[in-house]
């Protein structure tokens, strides 16, 4: 049979130090792939979190920076506005991005800072052992809401997509998952369209997906998933809510 | 306004002049958040930079600041942030990551009164968390301390080829006296960047190895390892870049030890009482990290006693304790909440200490 599928030159083969069914694995492989069509890998500069994919740098064979709890859009905009004929993209979890860098991805996105943003949602603290985000769910259990999440004590998950959606300087806002072939496929497009809004100098774009974590939400791979269908994509509905194309 | 005549005096605040030296040296981004006694070097970079090509933001926060710093810094260019002493507490996380990934930048405290948010009027409190690192883990930047609105300008120069070439940190540490008043400034130093190369920095991996900027090490050892090279990297630096400017210290009795705008004072008392019966001089340190220990320690051999000035409660006197170690008396006279000493409290200070015979009399 011919070998229809190769891993993208862009991925590093090592073994990956995901726990199973983590969903961050895949997106690096769709960000390599984009990378390897695109053919921008030596224009590329990658910013890793603090959080599950601070490792993010080992699988991307690309220039790439480490960054302060949350103030990664900031380092990204320092690399930007150095170098405005590279792609930036910085990779944020929920943590990094809609708790303790919230400021930044606010002012990042005001300024229209010309750079991508992927943020991976999994409604909690993974690298931490599982405590509650600013993403969790009402009545969602985890290591700091174990009686499930409260909105009297904790507060509402934070929508993040629908925040930045009203900020003129955004210009391509959207939120997708990775439940089934259809919706990775659908990622990738949205990803892609992130990485053109950037090239095409439009501005600012965040590409939010919702990501399972079954060793900490507790449940298998296949629980995990119908999770996200049923349960996260209710509280964080799918879709594009800002485009720049659209606009004209 | 450009001020790039050479030879030509012109009249700047010390912030001003800080501001303008980081452009000559061939600084191109600048970060900024307004805070009091400092603003002028936002103001003045918001109006040069664009005459030059460069990018100055106002941003939103002061960890947004150093955090464009870094960036700036990691993609290879000539990067600076300012602020003032509550402003810097807040930057530390970023510095700290700044020692950690080995990147050269600027950062500028033109110090006020502290703890909390304090004052606005001048001060020397932040020594400690200047010199001894001042986030987390074991790191230094390299402090440089000016003492006129001239070596606002000059040291700015030095600064950033000192960045570069140990591919660190380093700090103006000032104060809201040495950023506010104004004075002449000449930008006539024949100045040539001494530019190392940056193979290191992010640029796209377009046809070599990619580039990694970071400071975490997951492995077991690495990261001792890792700190140990800095280590190795600090002996150097206090090795080879010791600054300190001597003031009537070859038989001196008495020998001040102050930095700044103290160091300033103490030039004053020491012009006008030139006719005690003891013999005062002046150690002012230009680098407070690496702080000058050998020549206060060679210097405590022979004199008879030292004291340490300060806008402070008493910080660089640990250092200055720690060089002389117990060779001769150590005493401190200092000021705080935006009190500035005097020649005439240093005078008397002196009394307290030996015998002064003949009484001179101080105008300030």
């Amino acid at each position: 049979m011919e070998a229809t599928y190769k891993a993208p030159e862009t991925l590093i083969d090592i073994p990956t130090h995901y726990c199973p069914g983590c969903g961050h694995g895949i997106v690096h492989r769709l960000i390599a792939e984009i990378i390897d069509e695109m053919d921008i890998r030596g224009k590329t500069i990658g910013l890793a979190p603090v959080g599950c994919a601070v490792l993010a740098y080992n699988y991307l064979d690309i220039d790439m920076c480490e960054a302060a709890h949350g103030r990664t859009p900031s380092v990204a905009t320092g690399i930007k506005r150095v170098h405005p004929d590279k792609v930036v993209f910085s990779y944020q979890g929920d943590g990094d991005l809609a708790a303790i860098g919230m400021a930044e991805i606010i002012h990042t996105a005001n300024r229209g800072e010309n750079i991508t943003v992927i943020y991976v949602n999994n409604a909690v603290y993974g690298m931490t052992n599982g405590q509650m985000a600013p993403t969790t769910l009402i009545n969602q259990k985890t290591l700091t809401t174990p009686h499930g999440r409260n909105e009297e004590n904790d507060g509402y998950p934070l929508p993040v997509c629908e925040l930045l959606s009203v900020i003129e300087g955004s210009r391509f806002i959207a939120r997708t998952s990775m439940t089934s072939p259809k919706n990775i496929i659908k990622t990738k497009q949205l990803l892609e369209k992130g990485f053109k809004t950037q090239i095409q100098e439009k501005g600012f774009s965040l590409i939010e997906i919702l990501s399972p974590c079954p060793v900490y939400w507790r449940m298998s791979s296949v629980e995990s998933l119908k999770f996200i269908d049923e349960e996260m994509a209710v509280t964080f509905p799918l879709g594009i809510f800002k485009d720049w194309d659209s606009q004209n | 306004m450009t001020l790039t005549e050479k030879n030509k005096k012109y009249l700047l605040t010390g912030n001003e002049a800080c501001a303008e030296a980081a452009i000559q040296a061939g600084c191109r981004f600048y970060y900024g958040y307004p805070i009091t006694p400092q603003n002028e070097i936002l103001t003045h970079m918001t109006i040069r930079m664009p005459q030059v090509g460069g990018t100055s933001i106002q941003v939103e926060s002061e960890l947004a600041a150093i955090n464009m710093v870094y960036g700036s810094a990691a993609a290879g260019a000539r990067a600076m942030t300012s602020s003032s002493s509550p402003g810097i507490s807040l930057k530390q996380e970023g510095i700290s990551y700044l020692a950690g990934s080995e990147l050269p930048c600027v950062i500028v405290n033109i110090q006020r009164g502290g703890p909390g948010l304090g004052d606005i009027s001048p001060s020397q409190a932040d020594y400690f968390q200047a010199v001894k690192g001042g986030g987390h883990g074991d790191y230094h930047t390299i402090v440089l301390a000016p003492s006129s609105v001239q070596e606002m300008a000059d040291l700015v120069f030095d600064a950033f080829d000192l960045a570069d070439c140990y591919r660190n940190p380093v700090m103006i540490l000032a104060d809201a006296q040495l950023g506010q008043m104004m004075e002449p400034v000449v930008f006539n130093k024949k100045y040539e960047p001494v530019l190392s190369k940056k193979d290191w920095a992010l640029t796209g991996a377009d046809g070599r190895e990619r580039n990694i900027v970071k400071s975490f090490y997951s492995v077991k050892g690495e990261l001792e390892e890792f700190n140990a090279k800095l280590q190795k990297k600090y002996r150097q630096i206090k090795a080879e870049e010791v600054r300190y400017e001597e003031t009537n210290t070859e038989d001196a009795d008495i020998v001040l030890v102050a930095y700044g705008t103290s160091a300033r004072i103490c030039k004053e008392f020491l012009n006008k009482n030139q006719s005690l019966n003891v013999k005062v001089g002046l150690i002012r340190p230009i680098t407070l990290w690496p702080f000058p220990s050998d020549v206060i320690q060679k210097i405590s051999e022979r004199a008879q006693a030292i004291l340490t000035v300060e806008m402070s409660a008493g910080q660089m006197v640990e250092d200055v304790r720690l060089s002389v170690s117990g060779r001769c008396p150590v005493h401190f006279y200092g000021r705080t909440g935006g009190g500035i000493p005097t020649p005439k409290e240093i005078l008397k200070k002196i009394s307290e200490i030996v015998s002064v015979k003949e009484k001179v009399t101080c105008t300030t």
